[in-house]
């Protein structure tokens, strides 16, 4: 691994890892069961070789910020490595928003280049507010040769001969502008400097080593903050290979352990929970004496394994399990949403640790995390190197906001003082989340403080974000709350989102209301949408601006209605 | 070739069968994910089989933003 404390910033350990590893693989791109791309680092240079130098020649300068908005594929990572390179400033965003999304936190972040797939960029052309966008150059990845791109580049022709000059920077210098959240028109663009990265990839790697040889299967996009780091820098930065699988589906997930023998992956916990439903029914299939046997040596091996992981051992007891994740795992990671501590249990009886962690973007990419010293289940792990956490006004069960003092926490929100004045606190980052430490040292988180749910896809869902989709709802007010934030659960999971109504005089629920309410939480993402409604019967805490005062909302509801009172949708 | 109706029929068919949800309970309009009882991870599933049965493939890209049966069958209608 190169030493990242001698690198002033990304581009510069980037730029050395494609010298030091010349012949080593970096990069496999597959498509279902097809190979697309097979890349050494030697490769991968001469593929962003003549990229950077276009990029450079069309006037993209050292601070200048390039936007990405692509699905899981190698061309992310060329993309970005050309765009450290030249100096400049990443703002990776979610691929999953709608165009009108993309084209707004494009107008915030001030991006002058924009690199996107095919499919996006089509979507973005044909929203209403596309002729306002400023993006000075977009550059369209696998466009058909003769498609209207409505004066964008394509990717692979933006191309120019001669050596690019190398644009340093320093580790207090931005390296990323990432979004938490924001599309609702308060825009939380995360600003993460050079020094935020490699002290997070320090840490990590610190725990999780890779090194040539060990192959990451990437399925999540990389501008998800956990595969950026574990899925480029990091492997990147020790001569390991990323593997990119340009599907989710199971059955391929499942094949891409076995033909490309993964050591780690990152998931979140709904491709944990498909990966062990499948398990579980290949279990049940078995004749009654195999199905014996092998609960006897999940047994033996859980007894063997209580103190600490022991893959090789797992490996032999359990062959046939250990050989259908291709038999060189050494772990899985998730993070950032819920897990059930039984689908971590049932993983790690097999022989299979997963690192469960904790972290948010604000953060870097993980605050805590499994070292198995020993499993954990019920916990986020401990504090990673270099991270501080304090929790702050303890209850009488020792629980109260977690709060993070770390090289990895971001330098502020881009463009909102205020914002960042609330949540960085003498240096310490308030990260809204309920939490305590047990005996051990391992971080128990409880629920939020903040208004705001995590899916188990790994989405974070601000209330704002969606609102204005009810926006013309037939009553006399409206909100949306995270239903733990009203009633505090003090436990994770189950996390859903509620509409609050508040109708006028004489008004009653009908099924047109209901019709319309239906049809507008369709217009969301599936991962975005309520969960149910609530019907309240007093006017909203206003502001003298007339704004909700959401707290006083939120506690007024808490005190006086049960959570039994939401109706499903 | 299919008519549009047909190829409708035969997905919510398909579904019903493979998640064992009763078939009449299926609406075209009908928001899948709730009325199958499923994640985003087991609509792709579905997706493979619907392209197994007709003979199509689509990328995963094509299922975002597609949340109910009628919408699903236009898809696939536009690759027969």
């Amino acid at each position: 691994m190169l030493d990242l404390r001698q690198y002033p910033s990304l581009g510069a350990a980037l730029r050395d890892a494609l010298e030091h590893w010349p012949n080593e693989t970096c990069l496999i791109e597959a498509d279902r069961d097809k190979e697309k791309t097979r890349l050494t680092y030697s490769d991968f240079k001469e593929l962003a070789r003549p990229l950077t130098r276009a990029l450079q020649d069309a006037d993209f300068r050292e601070g200048d910020r390039a936007a990405i908005i692509m699905s899981n594929q190698s061309k992310w990572l060329v993309s970005a490595y050309a765009i450290f390179y030249c100096g400049g400033v990443l703002v990776p965003l979610d691929f999953k928003l709608t165009a009108a999304e993309h084209l707004q936190l494009l107008a915030h972040c001030k991006a002058k280049f924009l690199i996107v797939e095919y499919y996006l960029w089509r979507a973005i052309m044909q929203s209403p507010s596309f002729k306002s966008h400023g993006v000075k150059t977009v550059l369209v990845t696998e466009s058909p040769l003769r498609a209207d791109l409505g004066g964008a580049y394509r990717w692979e022709d933006f191309h120019r001969k001669g050596e690019p000059i190398f644009i340093d920077r320093q580790r207090d210098d931005v390296a990323c502008i990432v979004y938490s959240s924001g599309t609702g028109g308060r825009p939380k663009g995360c600003v993460l400097t050079h020094e935020n990265y490699l002290e997070q990839c320090t840490s990590l790697t610190a725990w999780y080593p890779f090194w040539p040889g060990v192959r990451y299967l990437s399925i999540l996009p990389t501008n998800h903050a956990i595969d950026f780091m574990v899925g480029f820098i990091g492997p990147f930065v020790c001569g390991a290979c990323v593997v990119h699988l340009r599907t989710l589906r199971p059955e391929y997930v499942r094949d891409a352990f076995v033909r490309y023998r993964i050591s780690y992956m990152s998931l979140v916990p709904m491709v944990l929970k498909n990966l062990e439903r499948g398990l579980k029914a290949k279990f049940d299939e078995l004749p009654p004496a195999q199905r014996f046997m092998l609960d006897r040596m999940i047994a033996l091996n859980k007894l063997l394994t209580r103190r600490r992981p022991n893959v090789k051992l797992s490996r032999r007891l359990l062959g046939q399990v250990h050989k259908a994740f291709g038999g060189q795992l050494l772990a899985l990671f998730t993070g950032g949403a819920f897990m059930e501590p039984s689908t971590l249990q049932f993983f790690y009886d097999l022989g299979i640790p997963v690192a469960n962690g904790y972290g948010l973007t604000e953060a870097g990419t993980a605050l805590t995390l499994n070292d198995f010293e020993p499993f954990r289940a019920d916990t986020v792990g401990r504090p990673l190197p270099g991270v501080e956490l304090r929790v702050l006004s303890p209850d009488s069960e020792g629980i109260g906001e977690v709060s993070v003092h770390s090289k990895t926490v971001m330098s502020h929100y881009l463009d909102a003082p205020e914002l960042t004045a609330e949540t960085i606190v003498d240096g310490w980052l308030l990260t809204g989340d309920l939490g305590r430490f047990d005996f051990t040292g391992h971080l128990q988180l409880f629920g939020r403080k903040k208004n705001m749910i995590v899916t188990e896809g790994g989405k974070n869902i601000y209330p704002e974000d969606i609102e204005t989709v009810f926006e013309g709802v037939p009553v006399k007010e409206y909100c949306v709350f995270a239903a733990n934030y009203v009633w505090p659960a003090k436990q994770l999971g189950k996390e859903t989102l509620m509409l609050v109504l508040r109708f006028d005089q004489n008004q009653q629920l009908d099924t047109a209301l209901l019709d319309d309410i239906n049809a507008r939480n369709r217009r969301l993402a599936d991962f975005k949408r309520i969960g149910g409604y609530l019907i309240w019967d007093r006017d909203f805490p206003r502001t003298a601006s007339l704004k909700i005062k959401r707290t006083a909302l939120a506690e007024e509801i808490g005190k006086s209605a049960e959570r039994s009172a939401v109706v499903s949708l | 070739m299919k008519t549009e109706a047909q190829t409708l029929d035969e997905i919510m068919d398909l579904a019903a069968q493979h998640f064992k949800v009763p078939r009449g309970k299926l609406e075209p309009d009908e928001d899948f994910f709730k009325a199958l009882n499923i994640d985003s991870l087991q609509a792709l599933d579905l997706l493979t089989r619907l392209e197994n049965h007709f003979h199509v493939e689509m990328p995963d890209y094509e299922l975002q933003g597609v949340t109910d049966f009628r919408t699903l069958a236009n898809r696939i209608q536009a690759r027969l």
